[in-house]
């Protein structure tokens, strides 16, 4: 097991207790940070190479000196915690069990930022996790780490959670803001940018669980130290939550480098494919991210071995490539259906599509109802030409990102399976034989 | 002051100023179609991606274009940037697929809208869709909602542009109806079926591109081809009272605002002139209206879409020759 910085303690006993956590190094993060001044903060952030672990990894240093610093004008801090992509469960993981560490990094991250009232957004769904994580604030207040002059450093912050009502939109920065503010989760147009113009219009910075917590750690060892774990300009350690057809499903800790290969078959980790069977495809960064093949999972087009990384995944572009995403790693076996696979997800986004912008709201209906008769067996075969017609015109025309994550899974799919989706569409008898193991609404069980 | 160039033609507009707004201010050859942008209403626009145009060189400073293709209704220009709108094939399909998206759930009942010879994607469809659909799945429909005694709600025919939203929160406190649900079932209603009564609800006739929101007092009265449009006056306490009524023989059957080359009405009237004032006597009449090219009931009404895509020849023409002198 490589270096663990969040999940250290994660099997200790009572960890979501103030006082054992405490007795584990915590809060010593936020102790070193409030003397320092905010702006070495930020800093040492830049100098970490902390990319943001909610999908798109942008540099959180660069994205926290963005933030506009008006006179006079509040500044906001908003934990993005509506984590809803399909296969991505790391941060109800680290919430749930370590609520603790991303209330000290939500401390040290206003700090850094000036930020006097800061908000956690958590999914509607993750109710459990949302009186978790108030227990683990009512606690901080009372030691006095939260409030009035935070530890007698005469540094003043509020922060509450709100529970968003289960719309996978609201994970995009600009529809949680306006979730956040009691509206429609629509996201907003762009520009302004949230640093500019965020929650009630104020500058704000919206991160991710997971960057939150990890400011812990960097003020803990400093940016320099920090920076040399990883590979190049994949700093630091990703949870990734591995599931599908695996021995050991579950969110894993690594250091960013690792090779999807050992990452797979390695005991520590994955534990290699279920049942002794052959690879067939990894959705390596969550449901949104190109679907790839197994032998392109494993090494590039070029050939080398392709590790966890932001910059190895996305090797290649999307011909041969794929991202690493939120780290939602989904493995599928030689069995399973990768074109049921895609009708799965392209149901989700349809369903999740807020409506607002015409590609996104006519064009996700329509792929799913094209996929829908594919894997009924009435597929024609014009229909493989026609989604990927449907898809290029989503992907790029949309307000927000959810056009796009709703079209590179198709746009994927047939890219390496093509083979797959004329064959259901060649022998539509052949269908019931297939197994997949989503729960399905319509659907029969799977044949054993 | 930014100067921007479109399709080849440079203009110096204001700061602040979007591209669409430079196009049109360009000429209507290249202005890019919008459903729900609307010049009267702030924070509209942006959602029906119909106004897409390609910016291929951001500004002076920085030559590189943008990565996406962007709204032209909300993106502003800056100095030196380079917009391709019709003489871009790549603009042109993408522009093709967002109508086909508007289409594949319109119920195309336009022999009974009221709204068909004044409808804006029935002229979208005509200049930038294809002739034929290739959905061959149960078109979307929607319970219908009775929200008052003036304005019929057809949301089956909602393109969701947001417009008629929009005016009810700009023009009257107290906004009864907004939008309910979520992605393709996501509806314009008022919540729980209130009706909507203000003293100007009428606007949102107006204001709608599609037949979705038609005047309740004009149901099935007459097709508006038949209909002759003029312009009139009258003094009224509550609006400018500056209208266009719409003729029958010596009936007036129809009052709307008066509507400017893009579709957009100049001022806004109220309920009062439009609904309650029915007679010639009520009206001070100015002379026959002059009638703007989003219209049927002109003549040679789809002359421009020629022009619209001469002008792309005729410039891919030019770049073809600078290329080849440049080899």
């Amino acid at each position: 097991m490589g270096k663990q910085l969040l999940l250290e303690h994660v099997n200790v006993p009572g960890i979501e207790k103030l006082d054992v956590y405490r007795a584990h190094g915590g809060y010593k993060a936020l102790e070193k940070a409030l003397r320092m001044k905010p702006d070495e903060l930020v800093e040492e952030v830049k100098k970490s190479g902390l990319r943001g672990r909610g999908g798109a990894g942008f540099p959180t240093g660069m994205k926290w000196s963005f933030l506009a610093k008006p006179e006079g004008v509040p500044r906001h801090l908003v934990c993005n915690a509506d984590e809803s992509e399909p296969g991505t469960f790391k941060d109800r993981y680290l919430m749930s069990h370590l609520p603790h560490l991303l209330v000290e990094g939500m401390i040290v991250s206003s700090f850094a930022l000036g930020a006097n009232t800061s908000y956690i957004y958590i999914r509607g769904e993750l109710l459990y996790v949302y009186h978790i994580l108030e227990k683990a604030i009512a606690e901080a207040y009372a030691a006095g780490l939260l409030g009035k002059n935070i530890l007698g450093s005469g540094y003043d912050l509020d922060l509450y959670v709100q529970p968003g009502g289960g719309a996978y939109i609201c994970g995009e920065e600009t529809a949680l803001i306006e979730s956040l503010e009691g509206k429609r989760g629509n996201p907003r147009i762009k520009p302004p940018f949230p640093a500019v113009a965020g929650v009630w219009g104020r500058p704000t910075v919206v991160n991710n669980v997971e960057t939150i917590a990890a400011t812990v750690p960097i003020v803990n060892m400093g940016g320099e130290e920090y920076a040399k774990i990883g590979i190049g300009k994949s700093t630091g350690t990703k949870l990734i939550s591995a599931c599908g057809h695996i021995n050991k499903p579950g969110v894993y800790e690594i250091e960013l480098g690792l090779p999807v290969e050992e990452f797979l078959n390695s005991d520590q980790y994955c534990g290699g494919v279920k049942n002794g069977r052959k690879l067939k495809a990894v959705v390596a960064g969550g449901s949104s991210v190109p679907i790839l093949p197994a032998d392109l999972i494993l090494t590039t087009a070029k050939g080398e071995p392709r590790l966890m990384s932001y910059e190895s995944l996305a090797d290649g572009g999307f011909q041969t490539g794929t991202m690493l995403g939120s780290g939602g790693f989904i493995v599928l076996d030689e069995t399973a259906s990768v074109v049921k696979n895609l009708w799965n997800f392209t149901r989700f986004y349809h369903h999740e599509s807020c409506g607002q912008c015409s590609p996104c709201r006519e064009g996700t209906g329509w792929m799913e109802k094209v996929l829908h008769r594919i894997v009924e067996g009435h597929g024609k075969p014009e229909d493989i030409d026609l989604l990927w017609d449907i898809q290029s015109k989503i992907d790029g025309k949309t307000i927000c990102p959810l056009g796009d994550a709703a079209s590179w899974p198709v746009a994927s799919a047939i890219r390496h399976f093509r083979a797959e989706f004329e064959e259901y569409i060649k022998h539509p008898e052949k269908i019931k034989d297939v197994k997949h193991y989503y729960s399905v609404r319509n659907q029969t069980a799977p044949v054993a | 002051m930014p100067k921007v160039t479109i399709d080849g033609r440079e203009i110096e507009v204001q700061k602040g100023t979007t591209i669409l707004q430079a196009a049109r201010m360009l000429g209507p050859d290249v202005a890019p179609p919008a459903m729900c942008y609307y010049s009267k209403l702030k924070t509209s626009g942006g959602y029906c991606r119909t106004c897409i145009v390609r910016v291929t060189k951001m500004n002076s400073q920085n030559p590189n274009p943008m990565p996406k293709p962007v709204a032209s209704c909300r993106t502003e220009v800056m100095d030196g940037m380079e917009v391709v709108n019709f003489t871009s094939p790549e603009v042109l399909e993408a522009r093709k697929g967002v109508v086909e998206f508007l289409l594949i759930n319109h119920p195309l009942d336009c022999p009974v809208c009221d709204q068909a010879g004044e409808c804006h994607l029935q002229d979208l469809g005509y200049e930038h869709g294809a002739s034929t659909t290739r959905y061959d799945f149960e078109r979307r429909e929607f319970d219908k909602i009775d929200i008052g005694p003036y304005v019929q709600l057809h949301m089956t025919r909602c393109i969701l542009c947001y417009r008629c939203v929009k005016t009810a929160d700009q023009l009257t406190d107290g906004r009864v109806h907004g939008v309910i649900n979520r992605g393709d079932v996501a509806e314009i209603s008022t919540y729980i079926q209130n009706s909507i009564e203000n003293e100007f609800s009428g606007n949102v006739i107006d204001v709608c591109p599609v037949g979705a929101l038609t005047d309740k007092t004009f149901r099935f009265k007459s097709r508006v081809w038949f209909t002759k449009p003029v312009d009139a006056h009258r003094n009224c306490t509550k609006c400018s009272g500056k209208v266009r009524l719409w003729f029958k023989g010596s009936d007036v059957l129809r009052v709307t605002a008066r509507k400017d080359q893009w579709g957009e009405v100049e001022d806004w009237i109220c309920n009062d002139c439009r609904f309650d004032h029915k007679k010639v006597s009520d009206w001070n009449i100015e002379g026959p209206s002059p009638i703007s090219h989003h219209s049927v009931i002109s003549q040679n009404h789809y002359e421009l879409v020629k022009l619209k895509l001469e002008t792309g020849k005729k410039l891919n023409e030019v770049k073809g020759k600078k290329k080849e002198s440049a080899k």
